[in-house]
């Protein structure tokens, strides 16, 4: 926005330049936050690893502060349970559904279904939660044997959460392919079918990919849905039993930080302190997958804009 | 001749993917995206008339609804599920969100004005962008742990008062306000800033009298469904040790302040059938009542500055 500079009078440059400095600042204060965000986790995380060896936050299987025992891997690998999960759910059917928007939708259905699926990411998540405890779970009783607490209705739900992101984000892409590589497929005489499957879903794979990543960063950092539904229960993943792995209860990062949280420990506990060392746990994969989802889509921004 | 033996046969039989097109595969793949494409919304809708129905109590004869007069004006209660309210809590989640609103409103704008309208295409710039796309991306509950090391631990503002929650989760939808906002100074057409530069105008005076007005409509539907958001958000609120139950109004920006989903998630706890199918039901239809008058708000103002372009 390179306009041309007409303003002579001093007074009035004094004046754009003091306002210049104001608005600079506003968005300079995003860079304090993140700075804020990795000092406060810092700060209290540092601590904890002078009390708890990182070498024990890492390698321990147990997560069990009120034994002093503090190993990570059980709420990753009850995190690990509930992204599977709701990725079974939402990459599909968040695929399918932007193919569909589109490849096949007329523009009067699109306008009608665009706005109804951003409904689903604007539920807030502590109704998801109840939804998945007292409605979904009852219903999984019946065919199941299922405990109250559960990774699987957890996932479901935040599977329905994320469908909307993977949607938007991956119809985005493919409505950048460029209608010219339609027009060829067609004129070979591919149905409508193939072109979709062979050739938008591909020349689109890295937009697509880009959403599968950030829905994932959203699973793996979602709260209330895994801390009302999923229980409360750190366990590792027991691979010989993939079924018990979403039957019965597990404990996420997040739901294991509400629970600190929401308990009454003290500030300078070790306790307390394990609280910031699974929040800067949570916050390095989860920016770090939004970094990488950032990084694939803007590869693919290039090839066709 | 020997051209014509070159040339493959199109109709030939052993060529059976040639010219034969399967159609049942393309309705059928018609069929299976469109079903996609409902499964998420049919699935809320299920859920939402199961909870409607419950907070109603349509099909329990023996008690009226549980969303009456009394539960929108009584204080909350933890033993009896009849004299349960919500009061404190729509007020406090009402109080939140004006002061979201003053700290957010300001200061995205302000970042957006300057990334749109000031900052060169460096790199300065394209970090700040990046790092607002990440922000927008961190999990909220980390947002949480921010408030309470920054607000409640470092400045000592007390835990969980109506100023530090609003600082907190101002902090976490303020990313989605900037972006927004940005969308909205960027669809302003350039030739106005290039008559307004005409006619002499200084950048403020162009920024003030020509950009903003044009972008206020957008910046204001953003800003609301951010706002929406905002009331919606637990986590921060429970790291920041928001109290699982008040019982008055908030009259300070330094008194404990309850907020809608707050009291959901502490009153999901009970596991008394009353709470859960009742109590909790009428507060979710509550919360889900006004997030969406809050959200047309917004899209009464985005088509009426669309019928207004339109003339």
């Amino acid at each position: 926005m390179s306009a041309p500079d007409f303003t002579h009078d001093s007074a009035r440059s004094a004046r754009g330049v003091a306002f210049k400095a104001l608005f600079a600042l506003c968005a300079f204060l995003s860079i304090l936050t993140t700075i804020a965000i990795v000092a406060t986790l810092l700060y209290d995380a540092v601590d904890f690893f002078a009390a708890v060896s990182p070498a024990e936050f890492f390698t321990e299987t147990t997560w069990s502060p009120e034994n002093e025992v503090y190993g990570v891997w059980p709420l990753i690998s009850g995190t690990l349970i509930i992204t599977l999960g709701s990725a079974l759910i939402a990459l599909p059917i968040g695929l399918l559904t932007a193919i569909y928007l589109s490849e096949y939708a007329t523009e009067r259905r699109r306008a009608y279904l665009k706005p109804a699926l951003e409904v689903l990411a604007g539920v807030p998540t502590v109704v998801y939660g109840y939804f998945a405890l007292v409605y979904v779970t009852p219903v999984l009783d019946r065919i199941l044997p299922i405990g109250t607490f559960n990774a699987l209705s957890a996932s479901i739900m935040v599977g329905i959460m994320i469908i909307p992101m993977v949607s938007s984000i991956s119809e985005d892409a493919m409505s950048a392919v460029p209608d010219s590589l339609r027009q060829a497929s067609y004129g070979l005489g591919a149905t409508k079918f193939t072109v979709s499957t062979s050739v938008v879903v591909p020349a689109a794979l890295s937009g697509i990919l880009s959403s599968y990543i950030l829905a994932l960063s959203r699973a793996i950092g979602e709260t209330m849905i895994v801390a009302i539904a999923a229980g409360q229960t750190p366990r590792m993943i027991d691979l010989t039993d993939p079924g018990g792995m979403f039957l019965e209860s597990v404990q996420t990062m997040t739901a294991a930080m509400v629970q600190l949280g929401a308990s009454d420990v003290v500030g300078q506990s070790t306790e307390y302190k394990s609280l910031f060392a699974v929040g800067l746990t949570l916050f390095v994969i989860t920016f770090a997958m939004n970094l990488v989802s950032e990084w694939v889509s803007s590869r693919y921004r290039e090839v066709y804009r | 001749m020997s051209s014509e033996t070159d040339r493959p046969d199109l109709t030939d039989a052993s060529e059976p993917a040639f010219g034969r097109v399967s159609r049942t595969k393309d309705v059928a793949f018609r069929w299976l995206t469109l079903a996609a494409a409902l499964v998420g919304i049919l699935a809320l809708a299920a859920l939402l008339v199961n909870v409607l129905v419950d907070a109603l109590a349509l099909f329990d004869a023996q008690h009226g609804p549980w969303i009456d007069w009394q539960f929108l004006t009584n204080p909350p209660s933890f033993s009896d599920p009849y004299d349960a309210g919500f009061f404190p809590a729509i007020v406090g989640s009402i109080a939140l969100m004006i002061v979201i609103a003053l700290i957010t409103f300001p200061l995205g704008v302000g970042a957006a004005i300057y990334l749109e309208e000031y900052a060169s295409d460096g790199y300065l710039t394209q970090f700040i962008q990046l790092n607002i796309a990440n922000l927008a991306g961190v999990p909220s509950v980390v947002y949480g742990l921010l408030g309470l090391g920054l607000f409640v631990s470092l400045l000592n503002l007390g835990f969980g008062t109506l100023l530090v929650a609003g600082f907190t989760v101002s902090l976490l939808i303020l990313p989605i306000v900037i972006i927004s906002a940005q969308e909205a100074i960027r669809s302003v057409p350039d030739s106005q800033r290039q008559a307004s530069y005409g006619m002499g105008a200084t950048k403020w005076q162009t920024i003030r009298n020509v950009i903003l007005p044009r972008a206020m409509p957008g910046i204001l539907t953003g800003t609301i469904l951010a706002l929406g958001r905002a009331i919606g958000e637990t986590a921060p609120l429970i790291m920041i040790g928001a109290p699982t139950a008040v019982f008055g109004v908030p009259n300070s920006l330094f008194s404990k302040v309850s907020a809608m989903p707050m009291q959901i998630f502490t009153w999901a706890d009970r596991p008394e059938m009353q709470f859960q199918y009742g109590v909790v039901a009428a507060g979710v239809v509550t919360l889900l009542v006004i997030l969406l008058s809050i959200n047309s708000i917004a899209i009464l103002i985005r088509n009426k500055y669309q019928q207004k372009n339109g003339q």
